[in-house]
């Protein structure tokens, strides 16, 4: 643990945040903007478009989150500099301006009266300068504190309990308590282990919250939608192929992603970034793994671990993601996506103290610049959560 | 060194266990690894229990509560021998 896994290499940003990439964003407002960003990205080397979905008509909470991940997105520390394009200008402001207030270099272009070439052509010119900007950025030592790490595990099944998932409790066992901040979340997941959840909260106040936005995923999701026993849909036809039989198994499982003794400090609404200090906070996710990764980017969280049984082969554009792997078939037959073999905890040969250890060195490692499997193969899934049909 | 298991279970108190090779056959003694307490226990194998899949450690019947991690998983909807395959066909979650 000494040594290497105290400081890593960095961005250090205007706002005192550090970043471990150094991207230059082309960020859409809305869906019909897609095709501009992505004639930016296209032109100018260095500069990436993150194209999604959603942006026009929304409107109440929906619309609010709409703006949080997109602002969050561009606020990250892992993006030097971003260019917001819109398809009208009051939406495409309010973009920039909450990004802006990093103090990084930003700027918006309409399309509306301009058409998509001039657009495309102005936000070129822009897109260029922040690249010459952007690449001349220094990378510099840090403390291991300032390292902002997520989690989520996906294509689960029994050996993702046994080892993937403990071995990211160990890494929070041992970093959270020298200031980093983490986050977990998955509320349709963690059903069947809410209580085991609840107890983890270190204050009163953490707990009431965290039970309040369960029920509320119980009450207007499950309840309002269901029209069986969900039993199709949880565990996951995945999950079953790999032995969990039911989402109480698998909550279990997911819940060893928190480890034996920290507690989490506050309950996040999707997409809001941390606000009480370091430690580790609950997300109210979406428990779909490129949802819950892009709320994740956008509260501002630069590193994420990703335990994965089955093989889930997510990534995301603008924060890595570490795949961690105890199924020795997946090891086996998907090597390319696993970032991290444990599976000899399942061997008896590795302890789960060891796979922490590891998984912190990978995890400095990733932060210095390597590579994780998810970047290298290209996944870039940026997918926004929609709370309701609003448009 | 320390034996490689057939299966895992996690906690003393679980009644099953997971199998951690890809070759468990039916009528196969089984070495298990108790992770809670260190301790290493053995399971005769009644099916063959696909990896990462579930083995009964006792017997357990009908509408006795399934035990894994200390805690309650579901319950059995029909009796399951000690070594018998658990999964979805003979054990259902309470919630739903």
């Amino acid at each position: 643990m000494a040594g290497a896994t105290d400081h890593f290499f960095g961005y250090r940003r205007e706002n005192g945040r550090v970043g471990i990439r150094n991207h230059v964003a082309i960020l859409p407002v809305d869906d019909i903007s897609n095709a501009a960003c992505e004639g930016v990205a296209n032109n100018i080397k260095g500069t990436m478009a993150l194209p999604h979905a959603y942006g026009r008509l929304q409107f109440g909470p929906d619309l609010d989150l709409h703006f949080r991940t997109i602002i969050g997105t561009g606020r990250n520390p892992n993006v030097a500099a971003c260019v917001v394009i819109g398809i009208e200008p009051e939406w495409t402001r309010r973009v920039v301006e909450g990004i802006a207030e990093t103090g990084k270099p930003v700027e918006g272009f309409s399309i509306e009266q301009n058409g998509d070439i001039q657009t495309i052509a102005a936000a070129c010119r822009t897109a260029k300068e922040f690249v010459h900007w952007a690449t001349e950025q220094q990378r510099a030592k840090v403390g291991i504190e300032e390292l902002w790490a997520a989690c989520k595990c996906g294509e689960s099944d029994t050996t993702t309990g046994l080892a993937s998932c403990p071995s990211v409790g160990n890494f929070y066992d041992k970093l959270i308590p020298r200031g980093i901040y983490g986050c977990f979340g998955e509320t349709s997941e963690i059903t069947g282990g809410e209580m085991v959840v609840a107890e983890r909260a270190a204050t009163a106040e953490a707990r009431d919250k965290f039970l309040r936005t369960w029920q509320a995923y119980q009450d207007d999701v499950i309840e309002a939608n269901k029209v069986d026993d969900l039993m199709d849909s949880q565990p996951t036809k995945g999950n079953k192929y790999g032995g969990l039989s039911t989402i109480e198994e698998k909550a279990f499982g997911n819940i060893e992603k928190i480890g034996k003794q920290v507690k989490y400090i506050d309950v996040l609404e999707p997409a809001e970034a941390p606000a009480k200090g370091p430690g580790l906070y609950y997300m109210d996710t979406s428990s779909a793994a490129a949802e819950c990764c892009t709320l994740q980017a956008a509260a501002g969280y630069v590193v994420h671990m990703f335990p994965t049984g089955q093989g889930n082969v997510i990534g995301n554009p603008i924060m890595p993601v570490v795949k961690i792997s105890g199924n020795p078939r997946t090891v086996r037959t998907m090597s390319e996506h696993i970032d991290l073999d444990v599976t000899g905890v399942l061997r008896r040969e590795m302890t789960l103290a060891d796979a922490g250890d590891a998984l912190i060195e990978l995890v400095v490692r990733t932060c210095n610049g390597r590579a994780t499997a998810a970047e290298a193969l290209g996944h870039r899934e940026f997918v926004m959560t929609k709370l309701y049909r609003s448009a | 060194m320390n034996q490689r298991p057939h299966f895992i279970v996690h906690n003393e108190g679980d009644n099953v266990g997971v199998v951690v090779v890809e070759d468990a056959a039916a009528g196969q003694q089984l070495t298990g690894w108790i992770m809670e307490t260190d301790r290493t226990i053995q399971v005769k194998a009644l099916a063959d229990v696909p990896l990462g899949h579930k083995l009964a450690m006792k017997d357990i019947a009908d509408g006795v509560t399934i035990i894994k991690y200390d805690h309650d998983i579901g319950r059995a909807i029909q009796s399951i021998p000690a070594g018998g395959y658990v999964h979805a066909h003979n054990i259902k979650t309470k919630r739903w």
